[in-house]
């Protein structure tokens, strides 16, 4: 039993055919208790008012947009290495969805912004390195839009997420040497002192379990489709020849 | 290769090769952007070092869709992969054209530039060198993104998309350099950061360059 076998895509569309179901219904079960206990089952903070209570959309969502994109790292690096197609397809796959979690970081972060700091949008080093990342994954989308053979889509676009992880690293370096920040520390950290205080942390916890367990049905999701549609279109052209 | 080097210059400089282009548009930003703000003496010379940087990636951009293409279009790119000298020097050879003809025209004029932006004289030597270490990484890392995009028809859009992201922390450092000489502050740290990124990307990126360009003639 190793995980190369679901390189293999019947392994890999029976396996996720199975676990999919489960994993969405844990997404939205960690989702739905988290979000509903973070946000009608907690207190209000002393200094932000209900306002603190968008930490449970704003955490998970810049969590797993960062998230997205070292899986997206991973996953170029293995189909540049092992040219597993299934690899390829979930790198793909998860970019959207990863752009789609920085939008909503960037989102909610405006909208705690406006009441709390006075602003939609600060030029804060995170803020920032955040809007760049956008950047980097609608380069990344558009060039798997723009390149038709599906293979050279994936060489190229493996190749861009390697270099565009390294300069997004140092731009996000680059941003704090260039600007003092706004933005608060880390809400999460292993040091009890550190993080937000118990009442809002757990609720917090299950509502980042959630957005994992969403990204990741999100992503198998869109990697079946992927593989169906590759199918497809080998079919069509097999319809064609013959 | 230095055959290849002067072949790439000539081509560059002769009629239709776009030499003057980056460098006329490069002088256009900086007319344009006092007649957007207006003619404040303070405000120019405050946003002076980021307009001359970002004018200089602009201009970058401009000659960067024809480094690789036009030797795809006739075919000199597979007899350029298929010669005994490795791609990835070619790679590097091309940059280094590229950047005889764009970035080190840019660095000579940039000074007169920042004169029209009523940059402060403390700045001016800052300037030189920050053009003069930066602009090398605007054309290594623009041939990075001109190579992933060579087996495209229309990839001039696309080419900006992906190369603009990668020129943030040039752009970031490379302004601060001249931010801080202006104010008559020791720019040397950013400074260093630039050369950094410069060495790194020539050392690195030809290779992902000369990997992409490999993956499109397949």
């Amino acid at each position: 039993m190793s995980i190369w076998e679901y390189a293999n895509p019947k392994k890999f569309m029976q396996t996720s055919g199975i676990v999919l179901p489960w994993v969405s219904a844990l997404a939205a079960i960690c989702l739905i208790i988290g979000l509903t206990w973070g946000f009608f089952f907690t207190p209000d903070a002393v200094n932000f008012g209900a306002t603190v209570k968008i930490i449970y959309l704003h955490v998970p969502s810049a969590m797993m947009a960062i998230n997205a994109w070292v899986m997206m790292l991973i996953a170029s690096l293995i189909w540049l290495i092992r040219r597993h197609h299934v690899s390829a397809l979930a790198a793909k796959a998860a970019a959207p969805v990863g752009l789609t979690m920085t939008l909503i970081a960037l989102l909610t972060g405006a909208i705690w912004g406006e009441p709390m700091w006075g602003t939609w949008w600060a030029w804060d080093p995170r803020l920032t390195s955040f809007l760049i990342l956008t950047l980097f994954y609608l380069g990344y989308l558009a060039l798997w839009q723009a390149v038709d053979n599906p293979d050279t889509a994936a060489d190229l676009t493996s190749v861009l997420c390697i270099v565009g992880s390294v300069f997004a690293l140092l731009s996000r370096y680059a941003v704090n040497f260039w600007n003092q920040g706004l933005h608060q520390g880390a809400s999460l950290s292993m040091d009890a002192k550190d993080h937000v205080s118990n009442i809002y942390y757990i609720p917090l916890l299950i509502s980042i379990a959630g957005f994992i367990l969403l990204f990741l049905s999100l992503v198998l999701l869109r990697t079946r489709t992927e593989i169906r549609s590759r199918r497809l279109a080998a079919l069509l052209l097999r319809e064609r020849i013959a | 290769m230095i055959s290849l080097l002067m072949r790439d210059i000539t081509l560059a400089m002769r009629a239709g090769g776009g030499f003057g282009l980056g460098l006329a548009f490069f002088l256009l930003v900086a007319v344009l952007v006092p007649l957007g703000v207006g003619p404040d003496p303070i405000t120019l010379a405050k946003i002076a070092p980021g307009i001359l940087w970002v004018g200089a990636l602009l201009a970058c951009l401009l000659s960067l869709d024809r480094l690789f293409a036009l030797d795809a279009e006739d075919g000199s790119l597979d007899l350029l992969a298929t010669a005994p000298v490795p791609l990835e020097a070619v790679v590097v050879i091309k940059s280094l054209a590229h950047w005889l003809v764009t970035g080190l025209p840019l660095t000579v004029i940039a000074p007169a530039l920042g004169l029209l932006l009523n940059l402060p004289t403390s700045g001016y030597p800052w300037l030189v060198a920050a053009f003069g270490l930066g602009t090398p990484a605007l054309s290594v890392i623009g041939a990075f993104g001109a190579a992933l995009t060579v087996g495209l028809k229309r990839g001039g859009l696309l080419l900006s998309l992906l190369v603009l992201p990668l020129y943030v922390p040039t752009l970031i450092f490379g302004a601060e350099v001249i931010r801080r000489g202006a104010l008559g502050l020791d720019a040397t740290t950013p400074l260093l950061f630039l050369a950094g990124i410069t060495l790194g990307s020539t050392a690195l990126l030809p290779i992902a360059s000369a990997a992409a360009i490999r993956v499109n003639l397949r």
